[in-house]
């Protein structure tokens, strides 16, 4: 079991428990704001990103060759940015926290 | 005599002819350009288009609303083949670029993100099992304008909150709203959806209700009220953008899983592949080949110049197969985990309609493997698009089946 922490726009903390799939699922079954997961977690549509707090991304670790393409064009993008759906729910990322990347 | 050498060879060896088993196949046109030369040249009524073809470029230029704009002077420009000569409402938000263009999309975008709600993907679910029925009741249905024509209508009567019976009338029209039957832009047909949008904004005004036409009458941008004309570009948008695209959808998997039916018992078995399943089908069969920009000022893509105020494309279907991202990019792969498509455009502009296309495809498929074990081709004449240097079949005119229940 991981217990992950959202930080939304509105600077609200959402703490979510799961066990399996991935993080965007995680965020969207438990209502999550800003993350919309419009493509269902492909890695096509960059509705779930997030940034890592910076003492969670040893855990978490780095993006993969095509979601960093996806991410590098983001207008807010930074060394921290992941697309939540590539990351594998699981025991190694308990406690991580993550602040919602949208912004409109 | 070339031909019967090859045929009977073929036959010799026992190996089926490969037209056996290439209805559902969309081959790309452009993978030789794409690696050569990165762009195709297509010209389009005199105002002619350069066509990017590679993932990278197609992202970067879509994120680029500055320099490749969609809100121009000329509207209906961006639009290949050009809309000029038959369309002044400007489409909105699509038409138009920030920041304007981020006020109308924060105004449209909880609508269309309805199709998330239980409730809305229970009224899909019991149009496509209404239909899937029909169907299966029948010997032969030709699927573009007795399946996916009538799916697609009846689906817009939930997006839009209008009545059921509305649906009628748009099936009504045919699969040619917009074109006459030799596939060239008809302003007289394109008149018949405008004049009917017409009415339903007058007829808004006067008695709203919860529908999409009402919402927009009394909806305010910047504090100012939308105009008649403003509402008639939504709604423009709303019919033209979800029309053909989606028909394209849904015929295009009806002929993928006539020549496989192994995938729909696959999926019975394993329904948590319905996603992939779909985001594969939209990427291979991309129902919008590309989509046009005009570019402010002089730039430079795949080294070749490009003056400003002249129009390049987008080509999703290209960049949905550069084999520098995808694997195996000329296979569906119904269980492609990473799949960074383009087939509902990138960024800014990207489909307003995706959400709703989506469930509704989602829900097609996962209600058609409950019900129909297989699928036989009859029938079929190719929808192929002429973009000068490339032809593509981007789906069918005509396609004949008969739907077999489990």
């Amino acid at each position: 079991m991981a217990k992950i922490t959202f930080i939304t726009k509105d600077g609200e903390k959402v703490t979510v428990e799961g066990d399996s799939g991935n993080v965007m699922q995680l965020a969207v079954n438990n209502g999550v704001e800003g993350i919309d997961g419009d493509c269902g977690g492909v890695c096509s549509c960059a509705t779930c990103h997030v940034f890592v707090a910076e003492n969670d991304m040893d855990k978490v670790g780095e993006a993969g060759e095509i979601e960093a393409d996806m991410l590098e064009l983001e207008d807010n993008v930074s060394d921290f940015s992941r697309l939540c759906c590539q990351i594998e729910v699981s025991e190694a990322i308990d406690g991580i926290e993550l602040t919602v990347a949208k912004e409109d | 005599m070339q031909q019967i050498i090859v045929s009977f060879l073929y036959y010799s060896k026992k190996i089926p002819l490969r037209n056996d088993m290439d209805k559902s196949k969309m081959a790309c046109p452009f993978a030789h350009a794409r690696a050569e030369k990165g762009y195709g040249d297509m010209n389009d009524q005199d105002d002619p288009v350069k066509i990017l073809l590679r993932l990278r470029d197609v992202r970067k230029s879509a994120k680029d609303w500055k320099t490749f704009q969609s809100g121009g002077e000329e509207v209906g420009r961006i639009v290949v083949p050009s809309e000029v000569h038959i369309r002044d409402t400007r489409q909105i938000p699509f038409e138009v670029d920030p920041p304007e263009h981020t006020d109308y999309r924060n105004l449209v975008e909880p609508w269309f993100k309805r199709p998330n709600e239980d409730a809305y993907q229970s009224r899909l679910k019991e149009i496509v099992n209404v239909v899937l029925d029909d169907v299966l009741s029948k010997d032969t249905i030709e699927v573009v304008s007795e399946f996916s024509l009538v799916i697609q209508s009846r689906a817009l009567t939930v997006l839009l909150n209008t009545p059921f019976e509305e649906s009628e009338t748009w099936i009504g029209w045919g699969t040619h709203v917009f074109r006459s039957e030799d596939t060239h832009l008809d302003a007289d047909k394109a008149n018949i959806l405008y004049d009917y949008i017409d009415k339903e904004i007058d007829r808004a005004i006067k008695n709203p209700t919860d529908d999409l036409y009402s919402k927009l009458v009394n909806a305010e941008v910047n504090g100012k009220k939308l105009t008649k004309e403003e509402v008639k570009g939504v709604m423009i948008l709303t019919f033209a953008g979800g029309r053909d695209t989606v028909i394209n959808a849904i015929t295009n998997s009806i002929a993928y899983f006539a020549e496989h039916p192994e995938s729909l018992a696959r999926i019975k078995e394993s329904p948590e592949m319905i996603n992939t399943a779909i985001e594969e089908l939209i990427r291979y069969y991309a129902p919008l080949t590309h989509m046009g920009r005009v570019v402010t000022k002089n730039t430079q893509v795949c080294e070749q110049d490009i003056k400003a105020q002249s129009r390049v494309s987008l080509c999703w279907a290209s960049a949905n197969r550069d084999e520098k991202t995808f694997a195996n990019p000329e296979e569906v792969v119904l269980d492609r985990k990473v799949n960074p498509h383009v087939s509902f455009g990138f960024g800014t502009h990207n489909c307003l309609g995706a959400t709703h296309a989506r469930a509704l495809l989602r829900i097609i498929l996962s209600e058609m493997v409950q019900k129909v074990k297989s699928i036989d081709i009859l029938a079929h004449e190719d929808n192929v698009e002429d973009l000068d240097e490339f032809k593509r079949k981007v789906g069918f005119n005509s396609l004949s089946v008969k739907f077999n229940a489990i």
